[in-house]
């Protein structure tokens, strides 16, 4: 079988490091340890030998909040191991070292006719950071979360060994608990990944423009219907009949027919995977967006769809990842950060999405960007997927009156049965928690059995009492 | 933790009772379940204060006997006080004393230097120490534009306060990286019960507006603040006056 190294670079850094660290939000820096072992033996010595304030895994640091944070304790560096991608060409299985990214992962698999079950926004994910976030795409409504397409999981626990968990089995439970546990059962040291076989690097994209929020929701529910992947772009700085008015995507991975008909090279040729310019430090606290440039962008960028449905092919990197050619996008929002607030409230609920968001942008919340999708029901007891409608709203972190308005928007969405994703979360109340995620004793109760200790410790655990709850003793 | 819109679970007052240190606590956004410290020397005043809080809906307040004046001690009062990680640590004692009394006796000078100074130099170092081991959290002191440059009015409690001050920027790099911010807070004449007895002086200011100062500050990461922020220039101007012109102002 072929091995091939990821992330080599990183493994040179010093293994031990007092660094402040933040989410990809650049909110609320902590500082910890990080250690950054060269080996699975060197994770079992980080977990073994920790102190008080416990570990935490950290990936590449792409969760936007505080989940890969652990204050006056140790952070466990993914990017230091070996990257190994083992690859089963006969059924479409990978197995996966924890540290390596989705990029890596797809630069091996798709010159070989294989593509991720399921993939985010970005391809600068850990395929530990995946699994513990259990990771959702454009193919939700159809092929769940990235953990539904992970066979194993081999999990460092903290002072107890390590253990192969299936999804199914005797040890599901632990499973499930890890997919989706914010990296609070352990440290993942690699996977096995059922594969989707492609026979092209490219995507066959349906553009639908829609004029207002109504709309875009139903032409979304319409795409679910026939499409693989699909995802609504929305303009919630637009006014007026135009609210809410967006761009309906839907694709399915193109055949080699489709890419002659549009005139391009046939095969598993993978187009070049750009990065087109990388954003320096904005030594501005509100950075360089603001609503009037962010409102004209959203203009152009709507112009620029076809008033008309158009069919149209893409390659692979730009219709899944499509911000990852600016890197460093994030520090765009300057010194004080920004949220990615994501929340998904259930389909019978579907109603009150739209007075939810008009309240918020009543209540001035500026957002730069707002992603619709639908999802389907999560497996696991953290698990944030529900059958419904989930919106991610990208808004800067210094916004006057952010606080009350985003704590009135969980309470609506608590209200209804909705939640807000983890693995996002910067702000949320600790005592919502329970109420959105009504399985967290079950998953307190398995964690505690993998952890008694409780060594797994994070900024996001301490901040919303996810592995004790808290006592007002 | 503090989250990412400034909410803390955990605040600890050094000066249990002090109005600007309970305006500054009221002042900070908290969630459901914050808890409250209140540290200081004067348990029935900081029972009123607690009870106050109480009402407005912090979830808890504790209370920590703490004496600046007593002799050794304070690494068990700052270890108590800090037993639930504060994001926060404001540190408010103050005592203005009276100066023509600390003139004539050596004690009340001394003691006026104790309790603004002197007493706090190891709750500081202590205080310093478990945030920096917790790796997160912000500690606001309280110092004063009468510490940039004696006047004859106060001048024992504003070299007190210079002290203090000094200390605290020295403290504040020392604190570089670790997680740690420091807040120095300078405001101008305050009215509180410290200064009821006091004709105001220019650009006077209340504890709210301290208050929300601080809380603006500690969001944005300030190191240094004045309140009202035009004390900045004028102290600036103040402190180059010449002696013999400097000394001819009125108050």
């Amino acid at each position: 079988m072929p091995r091939r190294g990821a992330g080599d670079a990183s493994a040179h850094g010093p293994q031990r490091q007092e660094l402040l660290l933040t989410g990809w939000g650049r909110t609320a820096p902590t500082r910890a340890v990080v250690a950054r072992p060269a080996s699975a033996d060197g994770i079992d010595d980080v977990l073994g030998g920790s102190g008080a304030r416990g570990v935490i895994p950290r990936g590449m640091g792409r969760s936007y909040g505080d989940a890969a944070q652990n204050a006056g304790g140790v952070v466990v560096s993914t990017q230091g191991l070996p990257g190994s991608v083992e690859l089963d060409s006969a059924v479409g299985r990978a197995r996966v070292s924890a540290g390596t990214s989705l990029g890596k992962l797809i630069d091996y698999i798709l010159p070989r006719g294989w593509f991720p079950g399921v993939v985010p926004g970005t391809q600068f994910v850990s395929i530990g950071g995946a699994i513990a976030s259990d990771v959702h795409g454009k193919n939700h409504h159809r092929d769940g979360s990235f953990c539904e397409h992970v066979r194993e999981i081999d999990l460092a626990l903290p002072r107890a060994g390590r253990a192969a968990l299936t999804p199914d089995g005797d040890a599901a439970d632990a499973f499930w608990a890890t997919a989706g546990g914010m990296g609070l059962t352990g440290v993942a040291l690699a996977a096995e990944l059922q594969l989707r076989p492609v026979t092209t690097a490219y995507m066959c994209v349906d553009t639908t423009r829609t004029a207002d929020l109504e709309q875009s929701m139903r032409v979304l529910a319409d795409a679910d219907a026939t499409a693989q992947y699909t995802v609504a772009w929305v303009d919630l700085l637009s006014r007026g009949g135009a609210f809410g008015r967006g761009i309906v995507t839907a694709g399915e991975h193109a055949a080699p027919g489709d890419i002659d008909q549009a005139g391009t090279e046939p095969g598993i040729a993978v187009p070049p995977n750009r990065r087109l310019a990388s954003v320096p430090v904005v030594p501005v606290r509100t950075g360089v967006l603001h609503p009037g440039a962010m409102r004209l962008f959203n203009e152009l960028y709507f112009r620029r769809a076809p008033a008309e449905p158009v069919r149209g092919i893409e390659p692979i990197w730009g219709y899944f990842f499509p911000l990852d050619v600016v890197g460093n996008w994030n520090r765009l929002y300057g010194r004080a950060g920004m949220l990615q607030h994501q929340f998904v409230i259930p389909e019978t609920a579907a109603a009150r999405l739209i007075p939810m968001v008009e309240r918020l942008v009543a209540d001035g919340v500026p957002i730069y960007l707002a992603v619709l999708k639908r999802l389907r029901d999560a497996s696991g007891p953290l698990g944030f997927p529900i059958r419904g409608w989930t919106l991610a709203l990208d808004i800067p972190a210094g916004a006057p009156g952010l606080r009350e308005a985003l704590d009135r928007l969980d309470t609506a969405v608590a209200d209804c049965g909705g939640r807000v994703y983890l693995a996002k979360d910067a702000r949320l109340r600790a005592e919502l928690v329970p109420v959105m995620y009504p399985r967290l004793d079950e998953w307190r109760a398995v964690r505690d059995r993998l952890d008694p200790a409780r060594v797994m410790r994070s900024d996001l655990d301490r901040r919303l009492s996810l592995v004790a709850p808290q006592s007002l003793t | 933790m503090r989250d990412a819109v400034g909410r803390v679970q955990s605040v600890l007052l050094v000066g249990g009772s002090s109005e600007i240190g309970l305006a500054i606590v009221r002042g900070l956004p908290r969630t459901e379940s914050a808890v409250v410290c209140l540290a200081g020397p004067d348990r029935p005043d900081m029972e009123r204060a607690a009870d106050a809080l109480r009402h407005e809906g912090v979830a808890r307040v504790e209370i920590v006997d703490f004496d600046a004046c007593a002799p050794g001690g304070q690494a068990e009062v700052v270890a108590t006080a800090c037993a639930d990680e504060p994001d926060v640590v404001i540190v408010a004692t103050g005592y203005l004393g009276d100066q023509q009394l600390a003139e004539r006796d050596p004690e009340a000078a001394a003691r006026i230097v104790d309790i603004n100074f002197r007493g706090l130099v190891p709750v500081l170092v202590g205080i310093a120490q478990r945030l920096r081991s917790q790796g997160h959290g912000t500690l606001v002191v309280m110092s004063t534009v009468a510490g940039e440059r004696p006047r004859l009015a106060n001048y024992t409690y504003g070299a007190a306060k210079a002290g203090l001050d000094a200390f605290t920027r020295g403290l504040a790099a020392s604190l570089d990286g670790s997680g740690v911010r420091v807040v120095v807070v300078r405001p101008g004449f305050v009215r509180t019960r410290m200064t009821a007895h006091l004709k105001p002086a220019p650009f006077s200011t209340t504890p709210d507006k301290v208050a929300q100062a601080v809380a603006t500050a500690i969001d944005r990461g300030s190191r240094i603040i004045w309140v009202p922020g035009i004390l900045r220039w004028v102290m600036m101007v103040l402190r180059h006056l010449p002696e013999s012109l400097f000394r001819r102002l009125p108050g």
